[in-house]
């Protein structure tokens, strides 16, 4: 080497060059900045349950909330004039302002359930496709399309079935209401198959190569491996993809909101308006008037909204790790 | 016999495999059939003055540009908050916290409950938390209780929205982290650098593309996300610009929902309706189609790195 003498000692280019200290008191702060927005993510869903919740709270502590819309108006049928019938009615807005959910539980049960019937055949079909028969070409056109279609704003497939479906619906089966709950469930499943494919088609090629071979090399056609091997071994991750999509459509709000027609009717028709309780809460809390009963109740209704998608979120990751569990003690 | 066997077998093998590729083409076809939809109805009004100009005449006359201007200072604002937190988070769970350890797995929880929670639940969390409970603490603190942030306002639609995509840039990251090879790590290690020194000088820029990606693909979320800023910040049609942390905006998507629901007429209003639709959807392709092609390129390099 040709500096093979020891360098005289400079201190201040040392410090330079090996800025230990100063390395370590902003290691040290690094640490604890980043330490604390992880934490983050765990707080804002604690504060959410707490500010919801404590907006919800007084219907069960205030007298004057409870009085206008106690749990027994809110899931008992109710008069709408003293002497009268008693019946389930939504309507928050009037001389007796009337709190029933049933007609809201009603109608968000009627197009979740469409929305769901019609996302999750189709999806998980696609799903089995693309995984087991696609060729590659194949594979390359679908999974765009399903990026694009869960890429397109809520508000715009909103504003698609508003326009468009709604009237070939209504032409194709003569309907006496433009917006109905087969509208806005059509509308749904268009925001749940992508979730449900996603999930599922994860699922499935997350099977071991092995089962498939062994399947056929039992002499199984392909049909017969993906129905009744890699189905099978894939179903814990089947049944989340259609629990989170149960969960994806019974938060959604803008489709609903602008599909549905928004009256809250007690009836099991499809062809009927509906109300949602995302929808009610988006169509109704602008205008009002903060801490009115009618206002909590909102509060409660997205509370209720909140910890059910939880709920079914929890037992959605559940079920998908049960199944990484259950495919890695086979591989 | 057997053969008959057989020829039933496979036939119902094609038949059923027809019908799995059916339902591909279904989803395509429903893609095909929205964007031409859109897509033909709503370019012929685009111009430069639709692109420029406030709506007039109840939304048929004029353009959209206070709701462009809206979204690109929502989502501005929106990723100032959401991405160093993202990062952040990422960077705890993936280069700090022990693998496996508990609270990791909580963290982890939390941000694919948080992904799954609602929108209209964030935009109900936006009014009882930033609107009510920060916004008027701020306003009896520093202005005397005059209403200045205890009302909707641009600040809150966009700390609304960047909970809401945290997720997205989470998840973004720590797929970029774990696409950085350990001995990257180990170098920067053995020359003497702190674990903070590691993390600015190699990580991060090696992240860079992950954390860009996480970026894009929020802000096209937040761009075309609607329930969360409906009580929190977005106005039906306002006469100025934002230019205060405190004002009203117009967003696209709200607006969107404005004209298509609360039109004086539908007729009059659809040419431009379909446009703004058009604008709205082409934001955010453009946007995921960006993300998408910087994560193909990353997920190249985590492959070709094992």
């Amino acid at each position: 080497m040709r500096n093979s003498g020891i360098l005289p000692y400079r201190p201040e280019v040392a410090a330079r060059s090996f800025p230990v200290f100063r390395g370590m008191v902003s290691d040290k702060m690094a640490a604890f900045v980043i330490k604390g927005s992880a934490f983050l993510a765990i707080a804002s869903l604690i504060l959410i349950f707490i500010f919801i919740g404590k907006e919800a709270l007084p219907m069960f502590t205030s007298s004057e909330v409870q009085q206008e819309a106690g749990l027994s108006k809110l899931f008992l049928p109710q008069p709408a004039h003293p002497g009268e019938a008693a019946q389930f009615t939504w309507q928050p807005i009037s001389e007796t302002p009337k709190y029933s959910l049933l007609p809201l539980l009603a109608g968000t049960l009627k197009v979740t359930i469409i929305a769901v019937l019609i996302a999750i055949p189709l999806a998980v079909a696609a799903a089995l496709y693309t995984s087991e028969f696609a060729p590659s070409w194949a594979r390359e056109t679908i999974k765009p399309c399903i990026e694009m279609l869960a890429g397109i704003p809520s508000v715009v497939v909103g504003f698609f079935c508003l326009m468009v479906i709604a009237s070939w619906l209504q032409t194709a089966f003569g309907l006496t209401f433009r917006l109905n709950a087969l509208t806005a469930g059509i509308g749904l499943s268009l925001a749940v198959i992508p979730i449900v494919y996603t999930v599922s088609e994860d699922a499935f090629s997350s099977v071991p190569q092995a089962f498939r071979e062994g399947s056929v090399a039992m002499g199984a056609t392909s049909w017969q491996t993906a129905s009744r091997v890699v189905l099978p071994a894939a179903m814990p991750g089947v049944l989340a993809s259609c629990i989170l999509g149960f969960g994806r459509a019974i938060g959604e709000t803008m489709i609903v909101l602008m599909a549905s027609g928004n009256a809250a009717v007690l009836s099991w028709s499809p062809a009927e308006s509906v109300r949602t309780f995302s929808a009610t809460i988006a169509a109704e809390l602008g205008e009002l008037v903060q801490g009115s009963p009618h206002y909590h109740v909102l509060f409660f209704i997205g509370a209720f909204l909140f910890i059910l998608t939880f709920v079914i979120n929890l037992a959605g990751r559940w079920w998908v790790g049960k199944l990484q569990k259950k495919l890695q003690g086979a591989a | 016999m057997s053969s008959d066997w057989m020829k039933r077998t496979k036939f119902a093998g094609a038949l059923s495999q027809g019908l799995t590729a059916f339902a591909c083409l279904i989803i395509i076809a429903i893609v095909v059939i929205i964007m031409g939809n859109i897509v033909s109805h709503g370019v012929q009004k685009i111009s430069w003055e639709f692109l420029s100009a406030p709506p007039r005449d109840h939304f048929t006359k004029g353009g959209i540009f206070p709701a462009i201007f809206g979204t690109a200072a929502l989502v501005i604002l929106m990723t100032i908050a959401v991405i160093p937190l993202g990062v952040a988070t990422a960077v705890y769970m993936y280069e700090y916290a022990p693998k496996r350890s508990r609270l990791v797995q909580l963290v982890r929880l939390a941000i694919q409950n948080l992904a799954g929670v609602p929108a209209i639940v964030f935009g109900l969390f936006g009014v009882g938390f930033f609107i009510e409970f920060v916004g008027r603490g701020l306003d009896k603190g520093l202005y005397g209780g005059r209403l200045v942030y205890g009302q909707p306002a641009i600040i809150w639609s966009a700390l609304t929205m960047a909970l809401l995509t945290l997720p997205t840039v989470v998840v973004a990251t720590e797929e970029a982290l774990r696409a950085i090879p350990n001995n990257y790590r180990e170098v920067a290690y053995s020359l003497g650098a702190t674990r903070w020194q590691m993390i600015r000088k190699v990580v991060l820029p090696q992240a860079a593309g992950g954390i860009l990606t996480g970026g894009i693909l929020a802000v096209s979320r937040g761009s075309g996300e609607v329930a969360p800023v409906m009580f929190t910040g977005a106005a039906y049609s306002l006469p100025h610009l934002p230019t205060q942390l405190h004002h009203q905006f117009m967003e696209l998507g709200y607006h969107v929902y404005v004209m298509s629901t609360q039109a004086f007429d539908v007729e009059a209003t659809k040419p431009a309706l379909y446009s703004t639709v058009m604008v709205l959807l082409m934001l955010t392709f453009l946007l995921n189609f960006t993300a998408v092609m910087i994560r193909a390129r990353i997920r190249k390099k985590l492959r070709d790195g094992r």
